[in-house]
């Protein structure tokens, strides 16, 4: 790049752990630290807000408030001092799904610290996603799993909301818990798949396959050509 | 409020014509427009993108020349590093390479069989293209669809160059999947009374897209991640297997990891091995941005090349047709193709469709690099690229207000963060890096041309022919990670712990590389791309 373009591009100043770095204003924080030199292996996953790797922690100078975002999905700010959470040691109740129903007795032998929740909404307000953890926490308290999981679904595991939790609740995990009792317990099976799935096994599906998988490449092509397309 | 007056000038003409748009559709291409347009315009065709390699079992083959460079180097291990006389640091049946989704499959059907299991991975467990994948999953259990029917879809777009076994063994083993999966707990959307609620994808000819909102991909691998901490299978983070480990008779032994955060080097016995690390988008093939997560970068690929495995459609490429182009915060990032499974439409300068919104992927890509290259018809954006819009408020006009918000949440707000409001103001797309098609050879039971090493998931090649369906993929990694999972236990439940541990396959690739004259510089498997100072 020419010095013309480069003078161009406005710079900020940023803080990465303190340390000051100047960086074209248009980069994420996960960009700017990689443009400051950084080769990620913590705290970057997939670099589109969908894996919870890049959970930061920011303060803008003059300012007391911490604010968070996720460093790929976050745009650089003047006086921006930052430092990410690349992992919390959150911890996971190990369960057989078979074993256990969508009840608060079973929940609360797998997560008691649920039902310790002092309703102070920090997690709420440290959450990326603009998720109302303290609600579905209550939910969870209430045996409303259907709600929980609802409510909890655009989760990224993240574990910000855990970091702020006065009473340890590792919300991420319990509401994962929450959503798998519901998927198996109190969502209705689809009507039909098990009857396809055992049409599969006992072997009824055959026969229509195996008669394309036999097909030569010109009979196919007409066949794709010419297939009927549901509306 | 991004977007500048130049573009908010042009914007104009799409919101102009967008009522004039509702319910009108476009006309699908021809099989002979849709051989042109590929011909002309799909990077896979293009020939000053891909060279012949010149070393391996594989020697002559075409692949794109990033992809070449990488098969064509040096190991990052000096051979005197390690000592496999030693004690190994593990010792299993059945080790598994990559914690995606594939791995994380792999890892529970051979854990129920039995087999003492370790997955060990480069990243986090989880840090994959699996906890991406955003469209769906396809699988053929409703009433007017057939796994046959799929069968045809799947080659069909395949460009009728998938191995008949594999796509035969991915649309028979779909609805076991979506039934796995959600037995589970994974959590599908579902209407009241259970039933499924399915969608086309491009190139579906049944309603058979299977969704868990847009964050499909992310609510599979979190139960599946969830499942194998449940099974307490040990599992080794940051850890990248950099070398294939294989035993007197050159069969898969076990592998050789690195620890990323150490630099420690250690190495792993095992009777059978799974190689589930994923894609390469991250080798930016021809200098696309890409939709791929950080850790893409073809590390499976090259190390069971080294050890012999064959390679199939290496040169095949999938360009997903709408990649964010602007802001550029958003550029490469994946835009859901249920985006357009809900009725937006790619348009032009002049707010006029183009193309079909529904056509496969490859073809849709070509036909956007057409608008923009040949016909001149792009959006010019601040950033010195072009691009075209996908009428995403379209999708609000014909479900009704709120359907974005409800079906696209993912997708909502990532452009907020960037002050762009999806439902009422059209993104800017264009082709975006997205999957390799090919990739090491297996059977229908994962099985490679190495004795003894299976390979799942997107680094396995052969089922998708040349082009892969969406949906197509999210299914895949689940029905060969299962079957790859179960026959490495079965396998190895009859033998005996291999012998003879050795690198012997790594000296003789060096010679080879020496005399074509590769520079001992380069050095490989990637591990992770450069983006510092960039």
């Amino acid at each position: 790049m020419s010095e013309a373009g480069k003078e161009s591009i406005k710079m900020v100043d940023i803080y990465i752990m303190g340390k000051h770095y100047a960086v074209p204003e248009t980069l994420t924080i996960m960009d700017a630290m990689e443009y400051a030199g950084y080769r990620l292996t913590r705290g970057c996953g997939c670099r589109a807000g969908f894996c919870g790797a890049c959970a930061t922690v920011y303060r803008l100078a003059g300012d007391y408030e911490l604010k968070v975002g996720l460093a790929c999905q976050t745009r650089v700010e003047e006086g921006m001092y930052l430092a990410q959470l690349p992992f919390f040691p959150g911890r996971k109740a190990d369960f057989d799904l078979e074993e256990i129903k969508p009840s608060v007795a079973d929940f609360a032998r797998l997560y008691p610290e649920v039902f310790r929740c002092l309703g102070c909404n920090s997690c709420s307000k440290v959450c990326p996603q603009d998720i109302d953890v303290m609600q579905y926490i209550a939910y969870i308290q209430r045996g409303d799993f259907a709600k929980a999981a609802d409510l909890s679904f655009d989760c990224l595991m993240c574990g910000l909301c855990v970091s702020r939790c006065p009473v340890n609740i590792v919300h991420y995990n319990a509401a994962l818990t929450a959503r798998r009792l519901y998927s198996r317990y109190i969502a209705k099976p689809d009507p039909f798949l098990e009857q396809r799935t055992r049409a599969i096994e006992e072997g009824t599906m055959d026969a229509e396959i195996d008669q394309l998988v036999a097909a030569d490449k010109e009979k196919l092509q007409k066949l794709y050509n010419n297939r009927e397309i549901e509306k | 409020m991004v977007y500048t007056p130049q573009l908010r000038e042009l914007m104009k003409k799409v919101e102009e014509s967008r009522s004039s748009r509702v319910g009108v559709v476009y006309p699908r291409m021809s099989p002979e427009e849709r051989r042109e347009v590929l011909q002309k315009f799909h990077p896979d065709y293009i020939e000053d993108g891909f060279r012949n390699i010149e070393v391996g079992i594989d020697k002559g083959v075409r692949m794109p020349t990033e992809m070449a460079d990488i098969f064509e180097s040096y190991s990052r291990l000096k051979l005197n590093e390690i000592d496999l006389a030693a004690e190994p640091d593990y010792d299993v049946d059945v080790l598994i390479i990559g914690g995606g989704g594939a791995g994380a499959s792999a890892a529970l059907e051979a854990h129920k069989a039995g087999a003492d299991v370790l997955v060990t991975t480069k990243l986090r467990f989880g840090d994959a293209n699996t906890m991406m994948a955003q469209g769906g999953i396809q699988a053929a259990d409703k009433e007017n669809d057939t796994p046959a029917i799929h069968y045809l879809d799947v080659i069909g777009g395949g460009r009728l160059e998938n191995v008949p076994e594999l796509a035969r063994a991915l649309v028979m083993d779909a609805p076991l999947v979506i039934k796995w999966l959600e037995d589970m707990g994974a959590m599908f959307d579902k209407k009241e009374d259970g039933t499924m609620i399915t969608g086309h994808g491009g190139g579906t000819s049944r309603k058979r897209m299977h969704t868990a909102r847009d964050y499909t991909g992310a609510e599979i691998m979190r139960t599946l991640r969830d499942e194998v901490y449940n099974k307490k299978i040990n599992v080794v983070e940051f850890s990248p297997a950099v070398e294939l480990i294989v035993d007197q008779k050159g069969r898969a032994a076990g592998a050789v990891l690195y620890n990323l955060e150490t630099g420690q080097y250690l190495f792993a016995r095992a009777k059978t091995v799974i190689i589930a690390t994923g894609g390469s988008g991250r080798l930016h093939y021809r200098g696309f941005p890409t939709s791929n997560h950080y850790g893409a970068t073809a590390d499976g690929l090259i190390i069971g090349y080294r050890a012999g495995a064959k390679t199939i459609y290496a040169d095949s490429i999938q360009y997903h047709p709408t990649g964010g182009a602007y802001p550029p915060q958003l550029l490469g990032l994946l835009v859901t193709e249920k985006t357009r499974g809900l009725g937006a439409t790619p348009l032009n300068i002049n707010g006029e469709q183009f193309v079909y919104h529904l056509e496969t992927r490859d073809v849709e890509s070509s036909a956007i690099i057409r608008e923009c290259e040949e016909r001149g018809l792009g959006v010019p954006l601040p950033t010195g690229i072009t691009a075209v819009w996908l009428d995403s408020p379209l999708i609000e006009l014909i479900h009704g207000e709120g359907t974005i918000e409800r079906q696209l949440p993912a997708m909502l707000r990532q452009f907020q963060r960037f002050d762009v409001d999806i439902r009422t103001e059209p993104m800017l797309i264009y082709p975006t890096l997205h999957y390799q098609n090919g990739g090491l050879l297996i059977d229908d039971s994962a099985r490679s041309s190495v004795e003894n090493l299976l390979v799942a998931g997107e680094t396995a090649g052969g089922i998708h022919g040349t082009n892969r369906l969406m949906g197509n993929s999210l299914l895949d990694i689940i029905v060969f990670g299962r079957r790859a999972g179960r026959n490495a236990a079965e396998q190895s439940k009859d033998m005996n712990v291999p012998e003879g541990l050795n690198l012997d396959h790594i000296e003789s690739y060096h010679r080879e590389l020496e005399q074509s004259g590769v520079p001992a510089d380069r050095v490989g498997p990637m591990l992770l791309p450069h983006y510092t100072h960039r």
